[in-house]
């Protein structure tokens, strides 16, 4: 039956072609428009970590003196300043916990020709590679010990390892950040994690300043007390309450320029981890080091979503073009309820012969099904014409945008959908249609 | 014309008219707002930065030692003074669109900081350079550059001039003159305001515009960062000279490629998001407009195909083809119109959503009428075609198989 239903729509939109042809273009537009933010939002809204995500928290303590600081912000601010970050790092009761903080780094190798280079380096600890699950090629990451011992070792990004190395196994060889000469212990995979959850504070901070949640990680990782040796004087604070003893050096210093990164794998653990931060800030308020108790902690997605990171124009790119769909809607239910009901007497020769309300109705929406699967091919091309014009513009993420086999398959179902919604109405009424009332008039 | 026919006729249409006048109702609300913040983004970016943005280029460079910035910036000084067609170099911490250099907040009274200032540091001919224009008060003296300190990131005291837009802020309806202002130990009085000086990070609002230039010497934390000024038309030549010119002028030090920009090239890359956002909307108005267009064309043509009996009797008992043209477009304006009359309202109601989750401000009121002249034109000229096929009905079909 429902070949011959095919049959009967191919018929019935090869009559009238121009006005397949608008309800076609009409969907394909709009589809176009809806699935090409829809992607964006897609690739901008992805977990970066799935699996492993429901297992990161990011705990958050007060150091400011009031709660003036916090600006946008109703809690704490949305880093640490490094002695409460290093005295819940050495705690260590979570299942891994990682320091990190971002510099610029100057970097040379005595093995390349090319220039000195102004490279991310992200200072973190030992856990931060198992607990992300970061890929190593060559070699692996440091040690504990190394944390402690002040190691002067590094891992490096395939980026860098591809400029300085031509790609080739560099674990063992140096690389001199700054003035300090560190041995390469390990190489990573490409590895871009989609926002880069482990940096995005900033993103509407104090200063508006920060960087990018869509960048690609930083190039060189050094253990968290390494660096801060290293990089002296290149360090930059999230927000400060009073004036840091030199310009770039933050240990000790009124400022909040650290992240905490924990993996806590029960529901068990992760309330035992809220008491613990709450008792520091508890115990911190007693020594008279902290003025606020305040504390909190989100999951990973929790934590991206509090940091607004997806941005707005990407959103509100998506709520217009979904706008625009609706339009396209509006127009093709018009549009099919033309075609419907011009076909009255032919609808009535069916019904007389016996065809049920229900086989008119199942024929007109296969109709408009046919017309939404033709416009959903359109759409899918016009969405990579669309993708192909975001991947145009300066914008940190463009080349992420891609779209995926899930955006493939939501393409022609929202095609479809769309065109089964639009042919309800019309249908509905085509069915209705009297059979005596057209026969008289044939 | 005579109203009440369509009226009547109309209702026999109820689904379609309906149809066809939401379909003009969102297209309203939309084409609304969408134009609204392509006006937001346009205006936006004519930003007044109050210097001379064709002449004026910066080089930044990293990765150089505290110790030898005074050295650094006598050599990249002289180096890139030597380059054909530079008018000057001056030791400057950032320029309008240039990296964010000296964000801080200051206060009156030592307790409130809530107004956040860019803090601008230039060597003496820096402010000529630039081409700031005063507009109360007197430039720096001589006397007033002085070195910074070791640790201190700006001279602790000293006479600096403020933008007017900061003097609003922090004395609205006074003289800023001899006023002070902090910055936790830093202190300073204005001697000086100036028209216009946009803070380096572009943010956007009353913000952006709130600076103050402290006179200082270079050296200390005033290195690394050259303001280049030339003749507008070499002014990209010298730029790309001066970025070569750094590599033998201080071979160690790190050239910041993206920052070391002529300031009409560092404009257009700080919108570029922006103008990337009203390209899309452009298109989806464009879209949005045609697609409104086809289903009008669509439904009239089909209402004309149904009613050729009809026509073909009305020619017959005397309608000219002007009465029945005027028909088809009386009728599409009563349709447009009662969409219009839905979409601002519906205008309104995404503006409210808009202005709730995106910072936009109020839709000015003007906007409507003109949005409504524009559908209003766009139905006239979709509904034309089938108007004119249904005016071209001969009178003789009247007599055919009634």
């Amino acid at each position: 039956m429902f070949g011959y239903y095919l049959d009967l729509a191919l018929r019935s939109l090869k009559r009238n072609r121009v006005l397949t042809a608008l309800m076609v273009l009409a969907i394909a537009v709009g589809i176009g428009a809806s699935m090409t933010t829809l992607t964006v939002m897609h690739v901008l809204s992805g977990d970066p970590l799935p699996g492993r995500s429901a297992h990161l928290y990011y705990p958050q303590v007060d150091p400011t003196p009031d709660n003036s600081y916090y600006g946008h912000h109703k809690y704490p601010l949305p880093m640490m300043d490094d002695r409460s970050a290093v005295d819940l790092w050495n705690a260590h009761p979570a299942d891994r916990q990682a320091l990190v903080v971002d510099s610029a780094v100057k970097v040379r190798s005595p093995d390349s020709t090319l220039p000195p280079l102004m490279l991310g380096m992200t200072s973190t600890t030992a856990d931060f590679f198992p607990m992300f699950g970061v890929p190593f090629e060559y070699g692996g990451a440091w040690t504990p010990a190394d944390d402690v011992g002040r190691a002067r070792v590094a891992v490096i990004s395939s980026d860098l390892n591809a400029k300085l190395f031509g790609g080739r196994d560099s674990v063992g060889k140096t690389l001199r950040l700054k003035d300090s000469d560190v041995r390469i212990v390990g190489v990573l995979k490409p590895w871009r994690p989609t926002p880069r959850f482990y940096s995005v504070a900033g993103g509407i901070g104090a200063n508006g300043q920060g960087a990018d949640p869509y960048a690609k990680p930083e190039d060189v990782f050094t253990p968290y007390f390494s660096g801060l040796e290293i990089n002296n004087g290149n360090f930059q604070q999230y927000t400060c309450w009073g004036n840091p003893p030199a310009p770039g050096h933050l240990e000790n210093s009124p400022c909040v320029w650290v992240s905490l990164w924990v993996e806590l794998d029960s529901a068990a653990k992760v309330a035992a981890y809220r008491d613990f931060i709450a008792n520091y800030a508890q115990q911190q308020k007693a020594l008279g080091r902290f003025q606020q108790t305040d504390t909190r902690m989100l999951d990973l997605m929790g934590w991206l979503d509090a940091e607004h990171v997806i941005p707005s124009d990407a959103q509100l790119q998506m709520w217009l073009a979904f706008a625009f769909l609706a339009i396209c809607l509006f127009n093709t239910v018009g549009l099919l309820l033309a075609k419907f009901l011009r076909r009255g007497g032919e609808i009535g020769v069916r019904r007389a012969l016996g065809a049920s309300h229900r086989a008119v109705f199942a024929q007109c929406l296969t109709e408009a099904g046919l017309i939404g699967f033709i416009g959903g091919v359109g759409g899918w091309l016009l969405t990579l014409v669309g993708l192909w014009l975001v991947r145009r513009q300066q914008t940190p993420y463009s080349d992420l945008v891609h779209m995926d086999t899930a955006m493939f398959v939501t393409t022609f179902v929202l095609a479809i959908a769309v065109s089964l919604l639009a042919g309800t109405l019309p249908a509905l009424r085509a069915s209705r249609i009297a059979p005596a009332l057209q026969l008289k008039t044939l | 014309m005579h109203i009440r026919p369509i009226l009547v006729a109309l209702r026999k249409h109820k689904l379609a008219t309906f149809l066809i006048a939401m379909e003009i109702a969102l297209a309203c609300a939309v084409l609304c707002n969408a134009v609204f913040i392509i006006a937001n983004r346009l205006s936006a970016m004519h930003i007044v930065t109050g210097v001379d943005e064709a002449s004026l280029g910066e080089i930044v460079v990293t990765g150089f030692d505290p110790k030898e910035a005074s050295d650094l910036n006598a050599r990249m000084i002289a180096g890139l003074a030597a380059i054909p067609g530079v008018e000057s170099v001056h030791a400057i911490s950032s320029v309008p669109f240039g990296p964010q250099a000296g964000t801080a907040g200051v206060t009156l009274d030592h307790k409130n900081y809530g107004t956040v200032i860019d803090y601008y540091m230039g060597d003496p001919g820096t402010i000529k350079a630039l081409g700031l224009q005063l507009v109360a008060g007197s430039m720096p003296d001589t006397d007033d550059y002085q070195a910074i300190p070791d640790k201190a990131w700006l001279p602790p005291s000293a006479r600096v001039l403020v933008s007017r837009a900061l003097a609003d802020q922090l004395w609205p309806g006074e003289s800023p003159l001899g006023k002070m202002f902090w910055t936790g130990p830093y202190q300073y009085r204005v001697i000086g305001v100036v028209a216009n000086f946009m803070g380096a990070g572009a943010n956007g609002g009353g913000r952006a515009e709130w600076s103050a230039f402290v006179p200082a010497l270079p050296g200390g934390t005033l290195a690394g960062t050259y303001l280049i000024r030339a003749n507008p038309q070499d002014l990209e030549r010298v730029m790309t000279e001066a970025r070569n010119a750094v590599a033998t002028i201080a071979p160690h030090v790190v050239l910041d490629r993206e920052n070391s920009q002529s300031i009409p090239v560092l404009r257009s890359a700080n919108f570029a998001t922006d103008r990337a956002m009203a390209g899309m909307l452009i298109g989806v108005i464009v879209a949005l407009l045609g697609v409104t267009a086809l289903g009008i064309v669509g439904l009239a043509s089909f209402w004309v195909a149904q009613r050729r009996k009809q026509i073909g009797i009305r020619r017959a008992i005397g309608a000219t083809r002007g009465d029945i043209l005027r028909y088809f477009q009386t009728e599409n304006f009563l349709i447009v119109t009662l969409g219009i009359a839905i979409g601002m309202l519906l205008a309104f109601v995404l503006n409210a959503a808009l202005m709730k989750f995106y910072e936009l401000p109020h839709l000015p009121l003007y906007y409507l009428p003109v949005g409504a002249l524009a559908l209003w034109g766009l139905g006239q000229l979709a509904v034309l075609g089938p108007a004119l096929r249904a005016a071209a009905v001969p009178p003789v079909v009247a007599t055919r198989s009634v």
